[in-house]
C-alpha cells in the first residue's frame, strides 16, 4: 500500500496520521442489520463498505462499480485507487433533474478494518442532482472515500455531507470536482464524528461562470481532530467561488482549516471569497487556519478572512439580561454563528438533518 | 503602455556605480580556514572563534530551505568570497576615510560628515564587510548608549555580546543563520542602558561593492529596562551581473517597558529587466520582547533585491508586550519576494498588529507568508492582521500564505486579506483632474501603502515614497 502522508508534507502539517498508521486494519467483516436514518428518499446503502442490494433503492441512473486504474499524486487518493472495491457510480443524462439521492455508509467494527469507497458522479449538460451523504458507524475503522465529480455545462450538483462517524473512527475523504461553464457545485459538510477526520476538496472551475460554494461546519469535542482542506482552482474567466467555514471547538479538540484559492493567468474577473471563523469553547481547544491566495491574474477580486475567538461576553450578557438562561443563550449564539455556513443549504430534508445533528451535538455538551 | 511610462520603465538603476579602490580579499570558498582567518582579521577572542567554528560545522550538516515561493539556480557556496574589506587600515576619523568611499556615500545621499550633523543621524556605514566610519559616537556615549561595529563590541563589551548574541536567533535556527554565524564580518551593535531614551535615531547604511562577495552582517540591539531606540537601516548596492548573496541576521532584545523601532528601506540591486543579476537577500530578523510591556516594531519598505526571503518576527514573552509589523513589498520585472512576519504570543495580554501591502508588477512574484501563533499561556492575547495585494499587469503573481494557530480561548485573532488591481475609476478620477497616468498610479499606490509609510521616521518616509514611484513607474498602461 502507498505510504500515508507524513506531517512533513506542507498539506499535512496540521493533521498527523501517526495514530492511524499505528493501527493494523483488517478486511471488512460481514454486515449486520443496522438502524439507518429514516429519511424518505431513494437511497444507496453501504454496510461495512459494500453496497447492500436489499437496503438500496433501484435507481435508473446508477451503474455497477468498475475498479479504475489511476495514479494520483495525493497519497490518500492513490491508496483509494489501489484498494477501492465498491462505490456509487451515477451518470445523469443531459437536461435531467434526478432529484435527491441519499447515500449512506454505515460501518460496524469488531476488529479494526478499513474500506475505500470510490464514488463517481457525472452530470450531463443542464442536469441536476442533490446528494445527501451520511457516514455513521461504531468501533474502530478507517473510512477513506474518494468522490470524483464531473459537471458538464450548466449542470447543478448540491452535495450535502453529514460526517457522524464513530468517535473511534478515522474518516479521510477526498472530493475532486471538475466544473464546466455555467455549472454549479454547492457543497456543505458537517463534521461531527470521528476521532480524526479530514475532508479535502479540489474544485476546478474550467469554464466561464462556473461556480463553487464550499461550506463547512465543524463541531468537535473531547480529543477529536477535524480538518477541512480546500483547493479552488480558477482556470477560466468570470468564475465566482465562495467558502464559508465555521468551527466550534470544545474539550481538547483541534480544528483545522486550510483553504487555497488559485487563480490562473487567464482567469480574469475572478471573484473569490473565503471566510473562516472559529469559536474556542474550552481553554484546551486549538484552531489552526491557513487561508492561501495564489494569484496570477490582475483583474480579480479575491479576499479571505479568518477569526479565532470565544463567545462574546457582551452578547451573552445581553441575552441573559433579557431572561434567557445561560445555557440557552450560549446555544443561541452558537446557532447564529453556524448559520452563515448553513444558510446556503436550502434543501428541506438536508436542513432538517443538519439542524437535528447540531442540536444533538449541543445537547450532549 | 504610454511612451512616457515606457521611458520610465526602462529607467536605469541609479545607484548602479562601482567604487574603484583596492580591496583586500580572501580566496573564494568557505572552509574552517576561512572562518579562522575572518576571526583573526577581527582580532577576536578565542570564544568568538569557537562560536563561529561550531556554527560552521553545524551549517555543513544543514540543508538549504526550499519552501519559499522563489526560484533561483543553485547557489555555489564555494564560489563566493566571504570577506572583503578596503585594504587601507581602519580609519580613525572621517578625514582618514578613503575619499572614493566618501564620494560613493555622497552619491547615495548618506549624511556622513557635516551633513550628518544637519540630518541629526548617526551613521555606522558598512562598506562591504567593515564599518568605515561611525559618527556621533561621543554624543551617544555621554548618555551611556553603546553604538559601534559588532566586531568592536566583541572586543570591548564581550560580556554583553556573550549574553545576547544568538539568544534570539539561535545558530541552528535556519540554514542562513548558521552560515551567518560562521562568517559574519560586521554589523552594528547597540546597547541602550536602563531608563535611557536614545537621543537620536541610529542608522546603518549597508552597501555591497565587491564582486562576488556575500555580505553577512550581524546586528544586535538591546534595550534595557525603560529604554527606547529607533534604528534605521537602508541598503543600496551597485550594479553587477552576478547574483550576490546577502544573508544577514538581526537580533533585537527589549526588556521591561523598553521600545525598539526598527525601520528598513531595502533597495538592493534588483537585477535588470530580464532578470539578470541582482541580490539574493536571505535575512533572518527577530526581536524578543522579554520584558513586561515591552514593544518591538518592524517597519520595512522592500523595493530591491532579485530575491527577498525575509520574515522579521517578534517573540512576545513579557506580559503585555507588543509586536508590530508594517511592510510594503514592491516587485517588478523578474523580482521575487517571499516576505512576512511571525508573531509568537507567549505572555499574557500580548498584542500584535500586522499590516502588509504587496505590490507586484512586470513578471514578478510577491508572496506574503506569515505566522500568528497563540500559545496556551497567552491569555487575553490579541492579533489583527491585514494583508493587501495589488497586481499591476497580467504576468505577475501575488500570493498570501498566512498561518494562524490559536490555543487559547480568551485570545482574539483576526485576519483579513484582499487582492485587487488599481481600479479604473480611481485612475480616471485622478486623470480627469489633470494628473498624468504615472502620477495617478504613484498617488494611488502611495495611498494603498499609507498605513505602512506613516510608520516610517520622517527621513525615510520621503525616500520610501520616491522609491515606490520609481520602482513601479512604467508598469501600468
Amino acid at each position: 500500500m502507498t505510504a500515508l502522508p507524513s506531517k512533513k508534507l506542507e498539506a499535512w502539517r496540521y493533521t498527523d496520521l501517526a495514530p492511524l498508521a499505528a493501527i493494523s486494519f483488517g478486511a471488512p467483516p460481514a454486515a449486520v442489520a443496522q438502524q439507518l436514518p429514516a429519511l424518505d428518499l431513494p437511497r444507496l446503502v453501504f454496510l461495512n463498505g459494500v453496497l447492500s442490494q436489499n437496503l438500496s433503492s433501484s435507481l435508473a441512473f446508477a451503474q455497477p462499480f468498475v475498479p479504475g486504474a489511476e495514479t494520483s499524486a495525493q497519497p490518500l487518493a492513490q491508496i483509494n485507487a489501489e484498494q477501492a472495491r465498491d462505490g456509487v457510480t451515477l451518470t445523469i443524462p443531459d437536461g435531467v433533474d434526478a432529484g435527491t439521492i441519499l447515500v449512506i455508509s454505515h460501518a460496524s467494527a469488531g476488529e479494526p478494518f478499513a474500506f475505500h469507497l470510490r464514488h463517481r458522479i457525472t452530470l450531463g449538460q443542464g442536469a441536476s442532482l442533490t446528494i445527501i451523504d451520511i457516514a455513521k458507524g461504531d468501533g474502530v475503522y478507517w473510512h477513506n472515500p474518494v468522490t470524483d465529480i464531473s459537471l458538464a455545462a450548466g449542470a447543478q450538483l448540491r452535495h450535502y455531507r453529514l460526517q457522524d462517524e464513530s468517535r473511534e473512527a478515522y474518516n479521510l475523504s477526498t472530493i475532486r470536482a471538475h466544473i464546466e461553464a455555467g455549472a454549479a457545485y454547492e457543497h456543505f459538510t458537517a463534521t461531527i464524528g470521528a476521532k480524526l477526520s479530514r475532508t479535502e476538496i479540489h474544485a476546478a472551475l474550467v469554464g466561464e461562470q462556473a461556480t463553487a460554494h464550499l461550506n463547512a461546519a465543524q463541531l468537535l469535542t473531547d480529543e477529536q481532530h477535524g480538518d477541512f482542506t480546500t483547493v479552488v482552482a480558477h482556470k477560466a474567466p468570470n468564475c465566482p467561488s465562495r467558502q464559508t467555514v465555521r468551527s466550534v471547538l470544545a474539550g481538547l479538540s483541534r480544528g483545522v482549516f486550510q483553504g487555497r484559492i488559485e487563480v490562473d493567468r487567464i482567469a480574469q474577473k475572478t471573484d473569490g471569497y473565503q471566510m473562516s471563523r472559529a469559536l474556542l469553547l474550552s481553554p484546551y481547544a486549538e484552531m489552526d487556519i491557513k487561508p492561501e491566495l495564489q494569484i496570477y491574474a490582475d483583474d480579480v477580486k479575491c479576499s479571505h478572512g479568518a477569526t479565532i475567538g470565544t463567545l462574546d461576553d457582551a452578547q451573552l450578557f445581553y441575552l441573559r439580561s433579557r431572561g434567557i438562561p445561560e445555557a440557552e443563550a450560549r446555544s443561541l449564539l452558537i446557532r447564529a454563528f453556524l448559520d452563515e455556513a448553513l444558510e446556503p443549504v436550502q434543501h428541506a430534508d438536508a436542513r432538517v438533518l443538519f439542524d437535528a445533528a447540531i442540536d444533538n451535538w449541543w445537547r450532549v455538551q | 503602455m504610454s511612451a512616457s511610462m515606457q521611458a520610465i520603465a526602462e529607467q536605469k538603476y541609479k545607484y548602479g556605480f562601482t567604487t574603484d579602490i583596492a580591496m583586500e580579499d580572501f580566496p573564494r570558498g568557505l572552509s574552517e580556514d576561512i572562518v579562522r582567518r575572518i576571526s583573526a582579521k577581527k582580532s577576536e577572542p578565542a570564544w568568538m572563534l569557537e562560536w563561529r567554528l561550531k556554527a560552521y560545522r553545524l551549517w555543513l550538516t544543514m540543508e538549504e530551505p526550499d519552501w519559499a515561493h522563489v526560484k533561483h539556480p543553485p547557489i555555489d557556496y564555494n564560489d563566493l568570497y566571504y570577506y572583503a574589506a578596503p585594504a587601507a587600515p581602519a580609519p580613525k576619523s572621517l578625514d582618514d576615510v578613503d575619499p572614493e568611499l566618501l564620494k560613493t556615500y555622497e552619491k547615495l545621499g548618506i549624511p556622513l560628515n557635516e551633513r550628518a550633523a544637519l540630518a541629526g543621524v548617526a551613521v555606522d556605514a558598512v562598506f562591504d564587510s567593515v564599518s568605515v566610519a561611525t559618527t556621533f559616537r561621543d554624543t551617544l556615549s555621554k548618555s551611556g548608549v553603546i553604538f559601534c561595529p559588532i566586531s568592536e563590541a566583541v572586543r570591548e563589551h564581550p560580556e554583553l555580546v556573550k549574553k545576547y548574541l544568538g539568544s534570539v536567533v539561535p545558530v541552528r535556527d535556519n540554514y542562513f543563520s548558521a552560515l551567518n554565524s560562521a562568517v559574519f564580518s560586521d554589523g552594528s551593535f547597540v546597547f541602550i542602558p536602563k531608563g535611557v531614551r536614545c537621543p537620536m535615531e541610529l542608522s546603518t547604511y549597508f552597501r555591497i561593492n565587491a564582486r562576488n562577495t556575500g555580505q553577512f552582517e550581524r546586528t544586535l540591539i538591546i534595550a534595557d529596562d525603560d529604554a527606547s531606540v529607533s534604528y534605521l537601516e537602508g541598503c543600496t548596492a551597485p550594479m553587477r551581473d552576478e547574483n550576490q548573496l546577502h544573508a544577514a541576521v538581526v537580533e533585537l532584545v527589549a526588556m521591561d517597558n523598553a521600545k525598539i523601532k526598527y525601520s528598513t528601506v531595502q533597495n538592493w540591486y534588483p537585477g535588470d529587466a530580464n532578470g539578470k543579476g541582482g541580490i539574493y537577500n536571505f535575512v533572518t530578523k527577530r526581536g524578543a520582547c522579554r520584558g513586561k510591556n515591552s514593544k518591538i516594531s518592524w517597519t520595512q519598505v522592500e523595493t530591491g533585491s532579485a530575491i527577498t526571503w525575509k520574515y522579521p518576527s517578534c517573540v512576545l514573552l513579557g506580559d503585555g508586550s507588543v509586536g508590530e509589523f508594517y511592510s510594503v513589498a514592491v516587485t517588478n520585472n523578474h523580482q521575487q519576494a517571499d516576505t512576512g512576519t511571525k508573531m509568537i504570543h507567549i505572555g499574557k495580554n500580548t498584542t500584535s498588529t500586522i499590516i502588509s501591502k504587496g505590490i507586484s508588477a512586470g513578471k514578478s512574484e510577491n508572496t506574503y507568508r506569515g505566522l500568528v501563533k497563540i500559545l496556551a499561556s497567552a491569555s487575553g492575547a490579541r492579533n489583527h492582521t491585514q494583508c493587501d495585494s495589488l497586481l499591476i499587469g497580467n504576468e505577475c503573481g501575488a500570493h498570501t500564505v498566512p498561518y494562524i494557530e490559536s490555543r487559547n480561548s480568551s485570545a482574539k485573532v483576526e485576519h483579513e486579506a484582499t487582492t485587487s488591481k488599481i481600479a479604473e475609476d480611481q485612475l480616471f478620477y485622478c486623470r480627469s483632474r489633470g494628473l498624468s497616468e504615472e502620477d495617478a498610479v504613484g498617488l494611488i499606490v502611495n495611498g494603498f501603502c499609507k498605513d505602512v509609510l506613516k510608520e516610517l521616521p520622517m527621513e525615510f518616509a520621503v525616500e520610501a515614497q520616491k522609491l515606490l514611484a520609481v520602482s513601479l513607474e512604467g508598469s501600468v498602461g
